[in-house]
């Protein structure tokens, strides 16, 4: 019953390599949007405390250099690490997997990577 | 009941069994409460005394061979040294099939889906020396050894697999026995599997689907880490795939 979908034979290289990037990628961009969610909450307690207005902010987003390429990582690991996750939830819950899914998932982080950076840069420009 | 058993009794105990297949349904027993009682010795009592169509599985009653493994009262357990004092719930035991696999009568089930995945985890030892070779010389102290130490003990009863949520939702996924089966070769110094082995633990039913939420390692009856072992695999897999050695 089992030995069509678990036999190494059955299962290309191709498809091994692919299943072990995925998780390559998924632990690498948790392990950056680990450090971006935190230097980010820290900045929006000091944007806080400091009473910031939103203008002082995009203000401060447009002078630099560093904060348009934080946020442009942080959109960058999201897109990578959501869809992703989205992917085991679809497989495991609901059964859904192979082509079709993988495809609807890279529009889905391309979307998100589209709103990510059109909104990084609508602050910088 | 003999005199001599009756004797010994301590009241009875309520035990709700599974009856027939998948689609079965618990069965109530009143077994005779004892000091030191297992669960097994419940079930035996039940077969032996009550109804003898009752259909499970034993063989060493001392925890070796892994086999008298079901689910007691929701959890998956080695019967034969699971005291009833210690999982009692409510007065009451519910004794059901282990759960993940199919259910081939009452308290058995069909382990073929369990071991084919430690087949297609490749947990086969695949000799590197023959015969006519000397002995390999493995440091009791060496990291690789050690490392077997902590996973060697596994006697397949299947508890791990039963009580793992990701075999539940993912048939295909290896599962916690298999894995710490392959971790066990890995580092076994006389193994020549190499690569094979980790593209046969790395498929997309293989160690990254594991969610490390230890339930396995929680519920081994013998106190390995099925976890660990799958993490060590993980390790392995990724970093052979961004050396392109995978």
């Amino acid at each position: 019953m089992i030995d069509a979908t678990l036999a190494v034979r059955d299962e290309s290289l191709r498809a091994v390599r692919y299943a072990v990037w995925r998780f390559v990628l998924q632990r690498g961009s948790a392990a950056v949007l680990a450090l971006c969610v935190v230097v980010h909450l820290a900045t929006m307690i000091y944007a806080v405390r400091h009473a910031l207005t939103a203008g002082a902010i995009v203000a401060r987003m447009q002078a630099s250099v560093a904060w348009p390429a934080f946020y442009t990582l942080f959109v960058v690991a999201v897109a990578i690490h959501a869809p992703l996750g989205l992917r085991t939830i679809v497989d495991e819950w609901l059964g859904l997997r192979g082509p079709v899914v993988d495809v609807l998932l890279a529009c889905a982080a391309l979307v998100l990577l589209g709103g990510g950076l059109y909104a990084v840069a609508s602050l910088t420009a | 009941m003999t005199e001599r058993e009756r004797a010994g009794a301590r009241g009875t105990l309520p035990v709700r069994i599974w009856r027939g297949g998948a689609d079965g349904a618990f069965q109530q027993f009143d077994v005779p409460r004892r000091a030191s009682q297992t669960v097994l010795d419940v079930v035996v009592h039940v077969q032996r005394h009550v109804d003898p169509s009752l259909a499970y599985r034993y063989a060493c009653r001392v925890g070796m061979c892994g086999s008298c493994a079901m689910t007691v009262n929701g959890k998956a357990r080695w019967t034969c040294r699971t005291h009833v004092d210690a999982v009692v719930a409510g007065g009451m035991l519910e004794i059901a099939p282990l759960s993940h696999l199919p259910i081939v009568r009452d308290l058995v089930v069909d382990m073929a889906p369990f071991f084919d995945k430690w087949a297609a985890a490749k947990g086969q030892f695949t000799p590197t020396a023959t015969r006519r070779d000397p002995f390999a010389k493995v440091a009791p102290a060496s990291p690789a050894r050690r490392a077997i130490d902590a996973t060697i003990e596994c006697i397949g009863c299947g508890v791990c697999y039963a009580s793992c949520d990701v075999v539940g939702w993912k048939p295909d996924y290896l599962g916690p026995a298999a894995l710490n089966r392959a971790w066990t070769l890995v580092n076994d110094v006389r193994d020549g599997a190499g690569v094979t082995r980790l593209r046969a633990i790395a498929t997309d039913g293989g160690c990254q689907c594991c969610h490390t939420q230890q339930s396995c390692t929680r519920s081994c009856p013998k106190h390995l880490s099925p976890t660990a072992s799958i993490a060590g695999l993980k390790r392995l897999v990724a970093h052979a795939a961004m050396k392109g050695t995978l």
